[in-house]
C-alpha cells in the first residue's frame, strides 16, 4: 500500500464511520479541490451511491466557473445538492467591504440556518491540518455546540480510530475526513484518480488561485502551471503557504481562530 | 510517493518541545517565508529574537501564556522522506491530549532539558508511550548551552532515563545531546558537542521505521456496516489484518456465523484480495441468516488464529478524566467497531503514573492520569488479540455519556 492508498482507505474509513454513527449526514461541497476531493472520496466510501446530500453554501459571490461546476458534475455523480443562501443578509446588502463580518454571515450564519433547517447532526468538511495552523488542532470528529462554538480549549480525546459517536441535543459534530492529507497529496491523488476541478486552479495569462472561495477575497499567484503536473511541480519547489492569497488569514494573525471560534469552516 | 513516518515530540513543559519543532523546521527549509515573517513579529510583541516555539503554538491562549495546551501535526520533509510532527503538550492536566497525539505515532522524541533532568512529566510520558506500545524511543537531552555542553551532565541524564525507560522494558535507540535554541546538533553537530559521537537529530529521524499493520498476520474484518444495494448486502469495514482473498472460508466471530467470501468491492469494480489496511464491502454467503452479520462481528480465518472471544477480561488501562473512575462503575466499551456496556469489577495495581508509587492493591477508584489493571465484565462477549500482535482488537477506549474517559491494552 502507497501513501496515497493509505490517506484514501483511512479517509473511507472515517466517512463510513460518520455515516454510521450520524444518519442525518451532509458533506459540505464548496466545489474546490479538496471538497471535491471529498466528494469523490465519498462515491468510493458509498460504493458510487452517495446516499446524504451535498450541501453548498452559496454566498453570491463565487466564481462563475464554481457555479458551473456544481450544476455539471453534481448531476453527473448524482449528488443530492442542496444549496443554501443567506438570503436575509444577502438583501440587507452585507458583502465582503464587511470582511470577517460577511464571512460570518454569509458562510458561518449561512451555515446555521441550513442546518437548522435540514436538521443535520454531523457535516464532513474538507479542512487539512496543514492549511493553518489552527487546524493543526483540529480532531477528525469535531463537537459545535448550539452557538456553534468550538470549544477548542477542551477538546476530547481521540485515539485509535474512536471518534465521538453521539451529538448532544442541539449540537452538531463536524467531521473532517482528509484532516491527515497535504496540499500536494491532493493533487497527486486528483492526478492519479483523474479527478475533475475547476479551471480556475489553472494558470492563465500567467496567474492562478492555489486556493479558492469568494471572488472578491482571492487573489490569484504568480504562475504558469497550467497543468497538473506543472502544479505538482510548482508546488514541490516552492513553500509559501497555501491561504497566502486569501484575505481571511491575512487581517491579523488570530483571525482564523476567531472564525473558527465563532463556527467557520 | 515517498514514504512518511508520524513522530511524537513529549516531554516535561519548558523541557523545550516548540523549540525544538521551530527548529527542525527552520533548519529543513520548511518554513513559508510568510510563516517566519509571522514568527518574527510574534516574537517582537515579546521582545525576543525570533522565538522558534512560536511556530508550533497556534492559539492566541498559547502564545499568551506560553504553553501548549492541544497537540498539533505538522508536516516537513528531509531528503530522505516526509514526516508528520506531532507536538504534544507537557502540561499534567493536558495529558489527554498528549495521548491523542501520541496514539498516532510511530516514534517517539522524549525531551529533557539538560539542566532540569528528568522532571514529573518525563516520567508520566515515558510510561504513556509504554502504554501505547511505542517502541521506538529516541532520547533528546535539550538545551546542553545551558550546561556547557558538558559531557558528565550528558551522561548522567542518559544513564537515568536509560534505567527509567528499562523498567517498561523499553530501551532508547539513542541518546542524543543538542541545544534547540542555537542549533547544536539538530541538523549539524558542530564544535561545541564534538565529543558526541552518535547521530544528529536529523539524522537519527532517518533511521526510524515506519510501522503499519501488516499483510503478514492473521485476517480480522472488523464489520463497519451494512449496506443494502440492489437488493444486495455489503458488509463495508476496513481489513484490520492479513490479506482477505475472494472465495476465502471466514468465521464471523462474536457470533461464530461461517462464511464464504464471494465478493471484494470496491467503486470500480471487484478485488480478489484486498491487503491490510484497505477500506472494501464484501458480499458473502454464510451458513445461517446472513441478517446477524452486523457492525462489531469480526471475520477471522475459519480454523486456526481466530481472535479470544471473552466477556470478562483483565487490561492495563489509563484514566483521562476528571471525573474518577469508580468500582462497580457502568460504562461503554468501543474496541475498533466493537461497542458494549461494561462494568469494572475490579480495580488493582493503582499507580502514579509519573512517580510510579503503588496508590493502592486493591483499590475502589482510579483518578486523572493514573494507571491500573482492570478486570472488566462485558454485558455480551466481544473479540480481543493480544495488543502486541493485532494492535487494533488489543486496544480500547472506555466511555461515559459518550465522552472517551480511559484507554486501555491487553495482552
Ligand atoms: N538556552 C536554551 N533555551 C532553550 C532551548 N530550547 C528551548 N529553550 C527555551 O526554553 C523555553 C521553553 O521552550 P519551549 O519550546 O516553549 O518548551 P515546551 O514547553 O517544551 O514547548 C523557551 O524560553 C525557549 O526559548 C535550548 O536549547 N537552549
Amino acid at each position: 500500500m502507497d501513501r496515497l492508498d493509505e490517506l484514501e482507505n483511512q479517509s473511507i474509513y472515517i466517512i463510513r464511520e460518520a455515516y454510521y454513527h450520524y444518519r442525518n449526514l451532509a458533506l459540505l461541497w464548496s466545489v474546490g479541490k479538496d471538497s471535491t476531493t471529498l466528494v469523490w472520496l465519498c462515491r468510493k466510501a458509498f460504493l458510487g451511491k452517495i446516499p446524504i446530500p451535498a450541501l453548498h453554501i452559496d454566498t453570491g459571490y463565487k466564481f462563475p466557473e464554481m457555479y458551473k461546476f456544481r450544476d455539471e458534475y453534481g448531476k453527473k455523480w448524482g449528488l443530492k445538492v442542496v444549496v443554501a443562501r443567506n438570503e436575509e443578509a444577502i438583501a440587507a446588502g452585507m458583502g465582503p467591504t464587511k470582511k470577517l463580518e460577511c464571512c460570518n454571515a454569509l458562510k458561518t450564519e449561512g451555515l446555521k440556518k441550513a442546518i437548522a433547517q435540514h436538521h443535520f447532526s454531523a457535516l464532513l468538511l474538507g479542512i487539512r491540518r496543514d492549511e493553518h495552523g489552527i487546524r493543526a488542532k483540529e480532531r477528525y470528529f469535531s463537537p459545535r455546540n448550539q452557538e456553534f462554538k468550538w470549544n477548542y480549549q477542551d477538546q476530547p480525546p481521540e485515539l485509535w480510530d474512536q471518534y465521538k459517536s453521539q451529538a448532544e441535543e442541539g449540537t452538531h459534530i463536524r467531521v473532517h475526513p482528509l484532516l491527515h492529507w497535504t496540499e500536494k497529496d491532493i493533487w497527486y491523488y486528483i492526478r492519479r484518480e483523474n479527478i475533475p476541478i475547476t479551471d480556475l486552479y489553472f494558470a492563465k495569462n500567467g496567474k492562478r488561485y492555489r486556493s479558492i472561495g469568494c471572488v472578491p477575497c482571492c487573489s490569484p499567484v504568480n504562475s504558469d502551471a497550467d497543468t497538473i503536473d506543472k502544479i505538482i511541480e510548482e508546488l514541490e519547489s516552492t513553500n509559501t503557504s497555501e491561504r497566502a492569497g486569501r484575505a481571511q488569514d491575512k487581517e491579523d494573525t488570530y483571525t482564523m481562530q476567531k472564525l473558527r471560534a465563532l463556527g467557520y469552516m | 510517493m515517498r514514504e512518511n513516518l508520524h513522530f511524537v515530540v513529549v516531554g516535561h513543559v519548558d523541557h523545550g518541545k516548540s523549540t525544538l519543532i521551530g527548529r527542525l523546521l527552520y533548519d529543513t527549509n520548511s518554513l513559508p517565508p510568510d510563516k517566519m515573517e509571522e514568527v518574527r513579529k510574534m516574537s517582537k510583541e515579546y521582545q525576543g529574537q525570533p522565538e522558534f516555539a512560536f511556530v508550533m503554538d497556534h492559539l492566541e491562549e498559547e502564545r499568551n501564556q506560553r504553553i501548549t495546551i492541544d497537540t498539533a501535526q505538522i508536516f516537513f520533509s528531509t531528503d530522505s522522506r516526509d514526516y508528520v510532527i506531532i507536538d504534544a503538550p507537557g502540561h499534567k492536566q493536558f495529558l489527554k491530549n498528549m495521548i491523542t497525539g501520541a496514539s498516532q505515532a510511530e516514534a517517539a522524541l522524549l525531551l529533557i532539558d539538560a539542566q532540569e533532568g528528568l522532571r514529573e512529566q518525563t516520567h508520566r510520558h515515558a510510561y504513556m508511550l509504554s502504554l501505547l506500545g511505542l517502541r521506538q524511543i529516541v532520547v533528546i537531552v535539550n538545551k546542553m548551552d545551558l550546561v556547557g555542553y558538558d559531557q558528565q551532565r550528558y551522561n548522567e541524564i542518559r544513564e537515568q532515563i536509560t534505567k527509567r525507560l528499562a523498567e517498561f522494558s523499553l530501551e532508547p535507540m539513542m541518546v542524543i545531546p543538542i541545544s534547540a535554541r542555537m542549533g547544536d546538533n539538530v541538523a549539524q553537530l558542530g564544535e561545541n558537542l564534538s565529543w558526541y559521537k552518535g547521530d544528529t537529530l536529523l539524522g537519527s529521524l532517518d533511521k526510524l521505521r515506519c510501522i503499519r499493520q501488516g499483510n503478514e498476520g492473521p485476517v480480522r474484518f472488523p464489520v463497519q456496516d451494512v449496506y443494502e444495494m440492489d437488493g444486495q448486502d455489503i458488509l463495508v469495514g476496513r481489513v484490520a489484518s492479513g490479506v482477505l482473498h475472494k472465495g476465502d472460508q471466514v468465521l464471523f466471530r462474536p457470533s461464530d456465523t461461517a462464511a464464504v467470501i464471494e465478493q471484494i468491492k470496491v467503486l470500480d469494480g471487484e478485488l480478489d484480495s484486498a491487503d491490510a489496511g484497505k477500506s472494501i464491502g464484501l458480499v458473502v454467503k454464510s451458513d445461517k441468516n446472513g441478517k446477524t452479520i452486523k457492525r462489531g462481528q469480526v471475520a477471522c480465518p475459519s480454523t486456526d488464529n481466530q481472535p479470544r472471544v471473552l466477556s470478562d477480561f483483565s487490561a492495563s488501562v489509563f484514566w483521562m478524566s476528571e471525573q474518577p473512575l469508580k468500582l462497580g462503575d457502568k460504562l461503554d466499551l468501543k474496541c475498533a467497531t466493537q461497542q458494549v456496556p461494561c462494568k469494572i469489577s475490579k480495580i488493582t495495581n493503582r499507580l502514579d503514573s509519573s512517580s510510579l508509587d503503588l496508590l493502592a492493591e486493591d483499590a475502589q477508584e482510579l483518578c486523572d492520569t493514573e494507571v491500573a489493571q482492570l478486570t472488566i465484565e462485558t454485558e455480551q462477549p466481544i473479540c480481543l488479540d493480544a495488543h502486541e500482535s493485532i494492535a487494533e482488537l488489543g486496544q480500547f477506549v472506555l466511555m461515559r455519556n459518550n465522552d472517551t474517559i480511559g484507554g486501555g491494552v491487553v495482552h
